[in-house]
């Protein structure tokens, strides 16, 4: 396949970035997409020009780290897949592919295609824990956990962390992300104790990293790798109804 | 360099508790004291800050992913083992500990491995007091599966992101602690040097990787969870970043490395499919839980499997080790496969695959309950390879996965530099020459939760470092030895990538020094590595600068280690004239083409100093004794 690419280049957070064209020549329809990326950077080095820079780590969908947004859609086309699981066989032979950093006030651009997430991890400092320490806990078996429980905090805790819902969604909202977050937990016993402080500590702390408000688009939905449903969305809201309403 | 294990006498079941008693302990208002340096937030490295920190130690931690709940232990699929004997199907702890011991082809240290088997039941409990998801019978028990190199069902899982799951739960502990302010967190920041200072490791020096800044961090103790060296091969199932700079300049500095040539070659990872590939992905051991593993009878049969008749197949595990068939050791059942496509039996393009078949399990259980225990894999499977495996079988071959060698360590996880712990993958110690499925995780776990927070308390009660900071000259000098190497690298600004060179360097790992050696192809490997590495510094070619990110200098960085590192392991394999577990040396093997080891010269572990020389290292022996599981030859027949 041959491909033309509009790649998004950014020296650091304080430069305007602008976008940049290169064109690529023979790739295999079974080539990755990250991978693609590299042959594009191993032909600019070739070329004397500085690589990419992108985050990635795993390459299998787990890690979270990669992002970009492809043809204006945050892990591009493939419904349920990370851009590392996406692969050229869902492009054509010619086709010009736009490739963005995620874009969010949360989310400073660290240099190209890579970006700043960290606020993420801010926000489960505020709360995103069972408070025990290690040592002391009961046997495993000592409190059941109803199978379709247990599942429901496994989708919830699916979520990889990766940030496309806050790329996709018109107002920036992490409420997808906090919303599995605090969904995992609420749907444990062991979640309980520290549910309404939880949920209270975790929105207030989304709100001042400067994420916006969820609007009901579901465009996070729409992107998210793991199949989050927005359904935590609701149950989050109504558990931060009761935090609100109730105090700590 | 001295060897002293430090095992403690006694029965094997008292060993680890009298051991915690005879420990020095630091009361609980002088260890905020103490400061702890933590490299690595995967399941070793994240548990070990996150409970040295609850235990009140000032801990600084490392990473050099953007968040630590990126660490690779994260890819883990199939599950962790615990000796809970849930399933009332026999398990103990003795059972776990035997299993082990024998899975690893006689060639680990006993006292660990029973303390292993002993904590493991701890972990699940403090797993699900975390919250961490694991799956459940409809009563709300527990549920487990089997594994390969175990009768008994001990294994928990969390559909196929166990090691997803549980990498959470202790990043949730992390958060708290980050939160209370007792852990400091450095994410995108690489370690690149130990400083030592009067014997002991005392600090590490890091570079920013977002502002290319070197910088120091001092404390009384430096952890390395840091992982193992799989990238050595370049396609691994490995995350791109792994690396092995962290223990390989810990070596530099004194650390003993144990076993290097001890690599797990992981029998279940989907096929490479051509030249562009830049790592190979693993499908979950537990899929030969349901999964047949065969390939045609005749070699060359080149047609479509639904079209080969049963009594044309050769469903090679099961024929040839009956009792445990398809969950046959890791070990085993990947120099089976390879064995089968050298005889042209292979499937797929280029031949190098078998098929791991689910038509038979589909057709017992239905496609829900297949989908029920698989599906996120078989998902996984169908992205990259464009095929359906709910109607044709998956094409599977072995591929780099895991390494068993890693930095020496005592029985209290300490290496032969004095002050410097190693956990996880990164050490040396549990797994012998073959790692047992599901039992990364538990080692992970158990060395940052329940081991390493006990012993380092007595090196800082018996040790008492004396307060220091990074002003000392000791950090300067090793600062400014990291800056020159630096400036070396993109000094050189020759013509080549450092990919190319990763590259070139992983292909002649995989063909020399991968799952067969020789002799014949271990002195091709050992004269071929020293003329790449002075290549690489003749000509790599790293653009862009030192003081901002750069991805290209990163690599170069790391490849250059593994330049280094990858001498010492072809040297390893080569004196190591034995085959045992995943080291399997052509030269010795029994007539059914099994790995034959030699007792009687090689019970031990082989640790390398460091001379400045790569390729000529100090070999030192820590010898292996077995008191409670006898030397034998392992059978899965």
């Amino acid at each position: 396949m041959n491909l033309t690419l509009n790649v998004w280049r950014q020296k650091g957070p304080q430069d305007a970035g602008r976008m940049e064209t290169h064109y690529l020549k023979d790739i295999s329809p079974d080539t990755s997409f990250l991978e693609m990326l590299d042959l594009l950077n191993e032909q600019l080095m070739g070329e004397g020009k500085e690589a990419i820079a992108f985050d990635h780590d795993c390459r299998e969908g787990i890690c979270g780290m990669c992002s970009l947004v492809i043809n204006g859609v945050a892990h591009g086309p493939q419904r349920a897949t990370t851009t590392c699981q996406l692969h050229m066989r869902s492009f054509k032979d010619g086709d010009t592919i736009d490739i963005e950093p995620f874009r969010a006030r949360a989310f400073p651009v660290v240099k190209d295609l890579a970006v700043d997430r960290s606020s993420f991890d801010r926000v489960l400092q505020a709360g995103g824990y069972v408070s025990v320490n290690t040592g002391g806990a009961p046997d495993a078996n000592a409190v059941p956990i109803g199978k379709e429980e247990a599942d429901k905090a496994m989708d919830a805790a699916a979520c990889i962390g990766c940030g496309a819902c806050v790329a996709a969604c018109p107002n920036a909202s992490a409420m997808l992300f906090v919303s599995a977050k605090v969904g995992h937990l609420a749907h444990l016993p062991q979640g309980q104790p520290e549910r309404t402080r939880r949920v209270g500590a975790m929105v207030s702390a989304m709100d001042g990293e400067g994420f916006g408000n969820c609007r009901n688009y579901y465009e996070c939905e729409a992107v998210c790798p793991k199949d989050i449903s927005r359904d935590f969305i609701g149950e989050m809201n109504k558990d931060f109804r009761r935090a609100a309403l109730g105090g700590r | 360099m001295q060897l002293d294990a430090k095992i403690p006498s006694g029965p094997i079941e008292q060993r680890w508790d009298d051991h915690r008693f005879e420990m020095k302990l630091v009361n609980p208002a002088n260890k905020r004291k103490h400061s702890v340096i933590v490299v690595g937030s995967g399941l070793a490295g994240g548990s070990a800050a996150a409970t040295l920190a609850e235990l009140g130690y000032r801990v600084h931690c490392f990473c050099f992913q953007d968040t630590p709940r990126r660490a690779h232990s994260i890819a883990a699929q199939g599950g962790i083992n615990a000796a809970k004997n849930y399933q009332n199907d026999g398990d103990s702890v003795y059972r776990l500990f035997y299993d082990t011991v024998k899975g690893g082809d006689f060639r680990s240290r006993e006292s660990n491995v029973y303390r292993l088997a002993q904590v493991s039941s701890a972990i699940i409990d403090q797993c699900v007091a975390q919250g961490v998801p694991f799956a459940r019978e409809y009563g709300g028990q527990l549920a487990n599966r089997s594994f390969g190199g175990a009768q008994v069902s001990r294994t928990f899982y969390a559909r196929g992101q166990t090691g997803q799951q549980l990498l959470l739960g202790c990043y949730a502990g992390l958060n708290r602690q980050i939160a209370l302010g007792n852990v400091k967190m450095y994410p995108r920041t690489e370690m690149l040097d130990v400083v030592v200072v009067d014997g002991a490791a005392r600090g590490i020096v890091v570079r920013d990787l977002v502002t290319g800044r070197i910088w120091s961090a001092a404390a009384d103790a430096v952890v390395l969870a840091t992982g193992g060296y799989s990238n050595v091969f370049y396609l691994s199932t490995n995350a791109k970043g792994c690396n092995v700079t962290a223990t390989w300049r810990a070596h530099r500095r004194g650390a003993g490395f144990a076993n290097p040539c001890y690599t797990q070659i992981h029998p279940t990872c989907i096929p490479q499919s051509g030249e562009h590939q830049s790592k190979l992905t693993l499908m979950s051991e537990s899929l030969r839980n349901d999964g047949r593993v065969w390939v045609p009878k005749e070699p060359g049969d080149k047609r479509a499997p639904g079209q080969i008749p049963e009594a044309e197949r050769d469903y090679y595990l099961e024929r040839k080790y009956p009792s445990f068939g398809n969950l046959a050791p890791r070990d085993i059942a990947s120099r089976s496969a390879k064995e089968a496509c050298d005889a042209g039996r292979g499937v797929g393009p280029g031949g190098r695959g078998v098929f791991l078949d689910f038509r038979d399990a589909i057709q017992r259980l239905g496609k829900d309950v297949i989908e029920m225990r698989y599906g996120n894999l078989f998902e996984m499977y169908q992205r990259i390879t464009d095929e359906d495996p709910y109607q044709v079988p998956m094409r599977i071959y072995p591929a780099p996965h895991y390494t068993m060698g890693g930095l020496w360590v005592d029985y209290n996880l300490m290496s032969t530099l004095p002050g410097l712990h190693v956990i996880g993958e990164a050490n040396f110690s549990d797994h012998g020459s073959n790692r047992l499925g599901a039992s990364a995780l538990m080692q992970g776990l158990a060395d940052g939760y329940f081991v390493l927070p006990y012993t380092i308390g007595h090196y800082f009660a018996t040790h008492k470092p004396k307060p220091l900071d990074t002003d000392h000259e000791e950090f300067k000098r090793v600062e400014r030895e990291v800056e020159e190497r630096i400036a070396r690298l993109i000094a050189v600004d020759g013509t080549r990538t450092p990919d190319s060179f990763h590259r070139e360097l992983g292909k002649l790992m995989w063909n020399d020094v991968g799952m067969a050696r020789s002799e014949k192809s271990l002195k091709h490997a050992l004269s071929r590595i020293p003329e790449l590495r002075e290549e690489f510094w003749k000509d790599v070619r790293v653009l862009g600068g030192r003081s901002e990110m750069n991805t290209a200098l990163e690599h170069a960085g790391r490849v250059a280690d593994l330049l280094e590192f990858a001498e010492t392991m072809a040297t390893d394999a080569l004196v190591r004239d034995e085959s045992c577990g995943g080291h399997f040396r052509e030269e010795h093997q029994t007539p059914d083409g099994e790995a034959k080891r030699d007792d009687e010269n090689y019970c031990h572990a082989t640790v390398w100093e460091y001379t400045g020389d790569p390729g000529k290292p100090n070999e030192h022996r820590e010898p292996l004794e077995f008191e409670y599981v006898h030397l034998q030859t392992r059978s899965y027949k």
